[in-house]
């Protein structure tokens, strides 16, 4: 009722709308609004300008109209000044799988092809059966890289010596950031939690971690952890990485949900109460759903930097892709070739990252307009 | 004279909330003290008192929001303890309103109105969005359900809130002064579902300073000040011929204000 008196006020007896001047909309509306504003705004568009003329032109000359894409077996096919990618080619496989045996590649392939496919799915809006896409990423999907990509069970063993290159760059990426998330939630619920055991722990994990950086992490997963088992029982070097990841992971990230926690005010938890839901209803009902989307820039600055950080495991002996390609320059055949090994890991790299950049400021534009009040 | 005002309602000794000798402590600040009440079934107390006085303390005490340190609370013959089922069980049979509403903002009208009989009772969802339609109707808004609560007025949303505690079917409902953080001209809409809601036979216990409200539904009116309950009488004999000095004070700043 109230609504419909609304709607005929603003019908009711207006101005007409106008369209606005033309010097202000279009292209050159634009131009003169953001580039030549004031003699300040022109020189700093000018000195701009002429820093893309000196970086941009070069950069494409060497990298695509004067580089070298054909096939080859050493840098002596490599013709001219421009990048010689034939390196990449050669090694292509190197870089990808690493020391997984060529005929088994395709379980690599495989594991990476649901992975994507089952997130792409999850990303996407509007697709449908979401929540067994979602059961299937988190309870089948698992289990069953370990079974491909390990093997057992009628499939080849290959031992977690052979990977590296992109697949083990993903394989501990993805583990980081899928473990580091609940892990991080806990502790974070733990430093707020009523129980002083459960506050104390979780306090002294996260400030641990903390404060040692993830090489160290590494070396204590590697060395240390060893100490700790019982005689004669030992495993995966690889495993032990994934533990050390997902867990300094998961200190940030606690530290990050805790910021999204302490937003939330007194009301919401009231409110929740109130109706009668328990603690773990209102964390995962009310508080949580509220303090992670305020925090998604945090969490996804989190999972970059965590998939980045990933290449430290080179001091643990593994070689995930910057270590496969630090193998590559120093190979003879090759020599001299750094600058394309390390383009192409940039790059590589360079695109996990900014995905999940995009995605996260997406996501944050599609949040209720309610949430943003 | 409490006493011989009769409940509106039929079951009429039935009673619904108890506190005897409830004393309760912010610290060393003594903030309830000695507060006894009994709310039968279908009574309608509306309390009142100035700022600072414990209102809001001695209705969430009533459902646990906070803790009293000594007397009894017993709502429906089930003592307020610190075990938590019995707190649980309690605040899923008492609704509470708030000043503030406190929806959830993630959440949609319907999935506001939803969430607990859904969680809390087990209600398969298909019932649960009946229910809640229904109540959106009693509360005059069914056709905000899909909207996000940032995207209703203060008086659109306060209504959701009540029709979100009224989906747990509650034996009582508890206001800590609803209609305060409302412009005027929001103020009436929200009373009006009150009103209703009151004739409708709900057992009500209203923190608030809307006078013509306790005038047209109170059974019983109380006055609190400094954590003590004050006064305690049917409208027409507190508003017509209040016994302390404190009330007579009370009335006459906020009847001129
Ligand atoms: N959590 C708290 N800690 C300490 N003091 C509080 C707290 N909550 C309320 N108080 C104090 O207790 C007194 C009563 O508060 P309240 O019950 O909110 O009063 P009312 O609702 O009547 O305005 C006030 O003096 C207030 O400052
Ligand atoms: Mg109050």
């Amino acid at each position: 009722m109230s609504v419909a008196t609304a709607s005929e006020r603003s019908g009711a007896g207006r101005s007409p709308d106008l369209p606005p001047p033309a010097t202000t909309t279009g292209a050159i509306g634009w131009l003169r609004e953001n580039l030549f504003s004031s003699p300040l705004n022109t020189a700093l568009t000018l000195a701009a300008l002429y820093l893309i003329y000196l970086v941009v032109p070069p950069v494409v000359d060497w990298a695509l109209l004067s580089a070298n894409f054909q096939s080859g077996t050493s840098n002596k096919d490599c013709v001219g000044d421009g990048a010689c990618w034939t390196m990449i080619r050669a090694r292509f496989g190197q870089f990808i799988y690493f020391r997984y045996p060529v005929e088994e590649r395709w379980r690599v392939d495989a594991t990476f092809l649901l992975l994507f496919g089952a997130i792409v799915w999850l990303l996407i809006e509007r697709t449908p059966g979401k929540l067994h896409m979602a059961l299937f990423l988190f309870v089948v999907f698992p289990p069953l890289a370990v079974w491909l990509l390990f093997g057992g069970l009628g499939l080849a063993t290959v031992e977690t010596a052979l990977w590296g290159g992109l697949m083990l760059t993903l394989v501990l990426g993805t583990v980081g950031i899928v473990f580091s998330l609940p892990i991080g939630i806990v502790l974070a619920l733990g430093r707020r939690s009523d129980m002083p055991a459960v506050r104390l722990l979780s306090m002294v994990f996260i400030e641990f971690v903390r404060a040692v950086p993830l090489i160290t992490v590494l070396f204590m997963a590697s060395v240390m952890l060893p100490l700790f088992l019982p005689e004669g029982m030992s495993f995966d070097k690889l495993l032990r990485a994934m533990i050390g990841i997902a867990f300094f992971g998961a200190a940030y990230m606690a530290e990050v949900v805790r910021g999204g926690l302490q937003a939330m005010g007194r009301g919401q938890y009231e409110a929740a109460m109130a109706l009668g839901l328990n603690y773990w209803k209102m964390t995962a009902l009310v508080i949580l759903p509220q303090a992670l989307r305020i925090v998604i820039p945090g969490i996804v600055n989190t999972f970059i930097g965590l998939f980045k950080d990933t290449s430290l495991v080179l001091i643990i002996g593994l070689f995930d892709l910057l270590n496969v390609s630090l193998l590559a320059t120093r190979d003879a055949d090759w020599a001299g070739l750094g600058s394309e090994a390390y383009a192409f890991v940039a790059l590589v790299f360079f695109a996990f990252c900014f995905s999940m950049s995009r995605y996260s400021l997406y996501l944050e534009r599609k949040l209720p307009s309610g949430r943003r009040k | 004279m409490v006493n011989q005002t009769a409940p509106a309602a039929g079951a009429a000794d039935e009673v619904i909330i108890r506190m005897e000798g409830v004393h309760k402590w912010y610290g060393q600040f003594h903030v309830l003290k000695d507060i006894n009440l009994t709310v039968r079934k279908g009574e309608r107390i509306v309390v009142c008192g100035p700022s600072g006085s414990g209102k809001s303390t001695l209705i969430r005490c009533i459902n646990r929001l906070e803790e009293h340190q000594r007397g009894r609370i017993f709502v429906h013959e089930v003592e307020l303890t610190s075990d938590l089922k019995h707190i649980e069980h309690i605040r899923s049979e008492v609704g509470m309103v708030f000043q503030q509403f406190n929806l959830f903002p993630h959440l949609t009208v319907l999935e506001n109105l939803t969430l607990a009989p859904i969680w809390v009772r087990k209600m398969p969802r298909a019932e649960a969005e009946k229910l809640a339609r229904q109540y959106l109707e009693r509360v005059r808004i069914p056709e905000q359900a899909d909207k996000y609560p940032g995207q209703l007025s203060g008086g659109q949303q306060q209504r959701v809130a009540i029709a979100r505690s009224l989906c747990m079917n509650p034996m009582a409902m508890l206001f800590d002064e609803p209609t305060s953080a409302l412009d005027p001209e929001m103020i009436k809409e929200v009373l009006d579902v009150m009103i209703e809601l009151a004739r409708s036979g709900m057992t009500m216990l209203v923190v608030t300073h809307e006078m013509g409200f306790a005038r047209t539904v109170a059974n019983r009116v109380i006055f609190m000040d400094q954590g003590e309950i004050i006064e305690e009488a049917e409208p027409e004999t507190f508003f017509n011929n209040p016994k302390s000095d404190r009330t007579k004070l009370f009335l006459s700043q906020i009847l001129h204000h």
